[in-house]
């Protein structure tokens, strides 16, 4: 029906050990109890995303994904913990049946897209070179004349999402902070 | 060098399915945020393996990624900004508790 075979070269061999990163930081995202290790083991895993990226010969992509995800978005979600109070424990100890039911789902999940995977047979590329001679490069040159549209847009998609962020987040008055500034007060009115 | 193909889409896979058990039983919306970006990185790891595996191997997986990643860092710094105001308003960052359209 499909086959298995997985060749055994220096490439495979280190896709195998990313790979193993990878899924072993999402793995330990999960079952870590602790949110500040969760993400902490998450940026491990962006990391190791940006190493399988390397392979797969977008190096500058594996520098975005570096500098946005395992810098500034990991950095933001310890800013989100530590702003706000979380209750130290996050799994409570009884089985929850809805916790089974989405690993169910999600196994499910993923057995049909394997399935999906190996049963089909994707046409081979005729074997050419590496993409680009200067990855960098090649990619300024497409983002500034075929895509040169999409780029300005989302320059001005990043400043609203930014501008609103900053306006849904800051405080609005000053007397009204002072009113909200401990919520566990108002919590127990 | 088909079959690296499929080595890739099925990591990607997994991902997938590891960030969406997240987003379904996780309780702190921090974490729910993180693993929404799981499954992004999953799209995005399919982007470029397709890219360079796919029939017309090409850089434009490359530019649709980063497309991605730019759109899911603002996405990042909105869902960071609400938690921050819900939490302001309810005092708890639990998802189960966001329920206010109930009543």
């Amino acid at each position: 029906m499909f086959d298995l075979s997985f060749v055994w070269n220096g490439h495979s061999i280190l896709f195998l050990i990313l790979a193993v990163c990878v899924i072993s930081g999402a793995v330990f995202m999960l079952n870590f109890s602790k949110i500040i290790h969760m993400v902490v083991s998450l940026a491990f895993t962006f990391v190791g995303l940006a190493g399988v990226y390397v392979l797969l010969e977008a190096e500058f992509v594996a520098a975005v994904q570096i500098l946005v995800y395992a810098g500034a978005i990991s950095i933001l979600m310890i800013f989100g913990i530590m702003m706000t109070k979380h209750d130290e424990l996050e799994e409570s100890p009884r089985i929850q049946w809805k916790g089974v039911f989405a690993a169910l789902g999600c196994v499910a999940l993923f057995v049909a897209i394997f399935f999906a995977i190996r049963s089909t047979s994707f046409p081979t590329a005729p074997a050419t070179g590496p993409l680009a001679e200067d990855n960098t490069l090649e990619l300024g040159k497409q983002i500034f004349t075929a895509h040169v549209i999409p780029f300005e847009l989302l320059s001005v998609l990043l400043t609203v999402a930014f501008i609103g962020a900053i306006v849904v987040a800051k405080h609005e008055d000053a007397e009204e902070s002072e009113a909200v500034s401990s919520p566990s007060q108002k919590e127990a009115e | 060098m088909s079959s690296m193909l499929a080595s890739y889409l099925t990591l990607a896979a997994i991902l997938f399915c590891i960030g969406l058990y997240g987003v379904l039983t996780k309780r702190s919306a921090v974490i729910v945020l993180l693993s929404i970006e799981l499954m992004l990185n999953a799209v995005n790891l399919n982007l470029i393996a397709f890219s360079k595996y796919g029939v017309v191997p090409s850089l434009k997986g490359q530019v649709f990624s980063l497309f991605n990643i730019a759109i899911a860092a603002a996405e990042v710094a909105v869902g960071i900004a609400i938690l921050i105001a819900l939490y302001r308003n309810r005092g708890t960052t639990n998802v189960d508790e966001f329920n206010e359209l109930r009543n």
